[in-house]
């Protein structure tokens, strides 16, 4: 039997033994599988990003209070953290990790990607920021600062990208579209 | 089942931005259960993230092969239910052992 299996037993029994004890029921396993995984993605947030750069006002509110400009979407789902958004200017790059966890705005972009929870990410992007951005492709020029922002029990980070230069013309359904998971989070540009 | 198996076959993870997010069913099942668990105030999820704090601390002090993240969500959801005393260490293990004892086929 490999290591894959036994892993999965474990988590088969525990989850039986919650079951039985009418602590845990499958169908809200389920549920939460389908919420963070398919039916949120990042499309929640790429939604709110594009609103932003069509809506000079909502784009005030979104970085005045970005839970508060959260709920006037309706996306289901339970965002119990507080979200901070943090505005990418010519001068400002953000990008976002957990340095302790995985800590992540799941209620706008689903849940994280492999790499944010390694533990190579959360180390060196606080340490050589530019360094990681580059080996993601995204090279800064010197004058750009990087800040990076680390989030908590508390605080979950989205970042919100500059508007791509290229996408004068489309509507705000067409900005979701160019609007990428890796842009949210800050280690790319759409 | 060989890992490739997983990811073509009929238990094929969830994909998003055509990445796998789950690379085998029971990392789900894993992370609904921590989460649904929490939703409904058996714990607050705060207590879950400190256990996976502390799991994932431990292997960053001294990393022991490869790291694998929902190995130690797994840990951490079991030490938390353990210290809680929602399950219990030898009904876990007889759990286990039945489970582990089944027909081949009937394993994931």
């Amino acid at each position: 039997m490999s290591e894959q299996d036994w892993r999965a037993i474990r988590a088969e029994a525990i989850e039986s033994l919650l079951v039985e004890r009418g602590l845990l029921d499958p169908a809200d396993v389920d549920r939460v599988i389908e919420t963070y995984n398919d039916r949120v993605g990042p499309m929640n947030g790429a939604r709110m990003v594009a609103r932003a750069w069509c809506d000079p006002d909502f784009k005030a509110r979104l970085l005045a209070d970005g839970t508060a400009a959260m709920a006037e979407f309706d996306f289901g789902g339970a965002q119990t953290e507080k979200l901070v958004v943090v505005e990418n200017t010519p001068d400002t790059h953000n990008v976002v990790v957990c340095t302790l966890c995985s800590c992540y705005p799941w209620a706008v972009l689903g849940l994280p990607p492999r790499w944010y929870k390694d533990p190579a990410y959360r180390s060196r992007i606080v340490r050589e920021p530019r360094r990681v951005l580059a080996e993601f492709g995204l090279v800064l020029d010197d004058d750009v600062r990087v800040r990076v922002w680390d989030s908590s029990a508390e605080v979950r980070y989205l970042v919100l990208p500059r508007r791509p230069a290229d996408a004068d013309g489309l509507d705000e359904a067409a900005l979701a579209q160019r609007v990428t998971r890796d842009a949210m989070i800050g280690v790319a540009q759409p | 089942m060989s890992a490739a198996d997983e990811l073509t076959g009929e238990l094929a993870p969830p994909m998003a931005n055509g990445e796998v997010l789950f690379e085998a069913p029971w990392q789900g099942r894993v992370f609904g259960m921590a989460r649904a668990l929490a939703e409904a105030g058996v714990y607050d999820w705060d207590e879950f993230r400190a256990h996976l704090i502390d799991e994932i601390a431990a292997w960053d002090r001294d990393p022991a092969g490869e790291y694998r993240y929902y190995d130690h969500f797994l840990r951490a959801l079991e030490r938390l239910l353990l210290a809680k005393g929602l399950i219990g260490a030898d009904g876990l293990g007889e759990r286990v052992s039945a489970f582990a004892a089944r027909p081949h086929g009937h394993d994931h």
